[in-house]
């Protein structure tokens, strides 16, 4: 086929100095995207700027493969708000309502309930064993926006790893190849 | 410059800019949106109110909630999560929000509604200081857009009170 000849052509014709300027051109473009990155987390105060909803617990407001803008301030925790918490021991982070709160005195420490829309019961059962409350050390941020269906290239690379490969596979080559 | 590639990533590049730009303006459209709900929650009965085995006390109530917020709702709008919470203080904690009932509007017209019933979830105490305790009843309602940023605002209702004794 013609671009596979094509390809394998430019791959035989690259000099020293033209692959030098591909990587480190391929370098700055790398580093600039981490670095708006890293802003974009300082910014908003939570250790991850994003997450993709991956189960219906949340249906009908979220499907799976959306994905949420997350903010963390310091503004007190409130009944109503959407968090993203971790339970020690569990990696996957869960999206869910606060319905309950009780905020201690004068340390401002906050005990926390939380339960998904579209579940029956509150999250007891999803957190650690004996553990009744969250507290604010837990969550990782509040869910302030909304993007619906963009979160599904995640969620596919994740549940079939031979696409990533295949991905970045076909990028490599085309950068290699490429001539400008 | 000519070739399929080019022409399909250019077009693919465009097509996520315009789609990502539209996104932000339906979002940004939000904030235009005028906004007037209005709620009234009646408590009708007090059901039952103990303490319960391992010390916390419980209540049990019935309410008449009636609510129009159908000005919440504006063209980006995918459904309107509202909750009715009781909110009081502690000689403990200084804000006890307890959600007692909550309901999915998934359109404008079933926004307008009456509803009478029992809590759905159990109004249970950190510890036992109900009794003849003053409490706030807020309406809060959650925006959640088809795209974009989320709006979350409440009506608070004070004036409520529960009985003196167990019964």
């Amino acid at each position: 086929m013609g671009l596979v000849g094509e390809t394998v052509d430019s791959i035989k014709s690259i000099q020293i100095r033209q692959l030098l300027t591909q990587a480190i051109r391929l370098g700055m473009i790398v580093t600039s995207a981490l670095i708006i990155w890293k802003a974009l987390i300082c910014v908003t105060g939570s250790d991850s700027l994003v997450v993709v909803v991956l189960s219906e617990s949340m249906e009908p407001g979220f499907q799976r493969g959306d994905i949420l803008f997350l903010h963390m301030s310091k503004d007190p925790i409130r009944a109503g708000e959407i968090v993203v918490f971790n339970i020690d021991g569990r990696d996957i982070p869960i999206v869910h309502r606060v319905i309950m709160v009780h905020e201690r005195e004068n340390t401002g420490e906050v005990d926390v309930l939380t339960k998904g829309d579209n579940n029956p019961e509150d999250d007891r059962l999803l957190y650690a064993k004996g553990q009744l409350w969250l507290n604010r050390h837990h969550i990782m941020g509040r869910a302030v926006g909304f993007l619906p269906y963009v979160g599904w290239v995640t969620i596919i690379m994740t549940e079939k790893p031979i696409i990533k490969y295949i991905l970045i596979g076909t990028l490599g080559l085309l950068v290699i190849s490429s001539k400008d | 410059m000519h070739s399929f590639g080019y022409r399909a990533n250019a077009l693919l590049t465009f097509a996520v800019t315009i789609l990502a730009f539209i996104c932000a303006i339906a979002s940004f459209s939000d904030n235009f949106s005028n906004q007037a709900p209005s709620a009234q929650i009646q408590i009708l009965n007090i059901n039952w109110f103990q303490k319960q085995p391992h010390g916390n006390d419980e209540v049990s109530l019935t309410m008449n909630i009636t609510a129009d917020l159908q000005s919440l709702f504006t063209w980006n709008t995918k459904q309107v999560f509202a909750f009715v919470a009781a909110e009081y203080e502690t000689s403990k904690n200084t804000l006890n929000q307890v959600s007692l009932w909550d309901a999915i509007i998934p359109e404008k017209e079933e926004a307008n509604f009456w509803i009478q019933i029992s809590n759905k979830y159990r109004f249970i105490d950190q510890g036992h200081n109900l009794r003849g305790k003053d409490f706030n009843l807020t309406l809060h309602w959650h925006v959640m857009p088809k795209t974009g940023k989320m709006f979350a605002d409440k009506i608070v209702m004070s004036g409520y009170r529960l009985p003196n004794a167990y019964r």
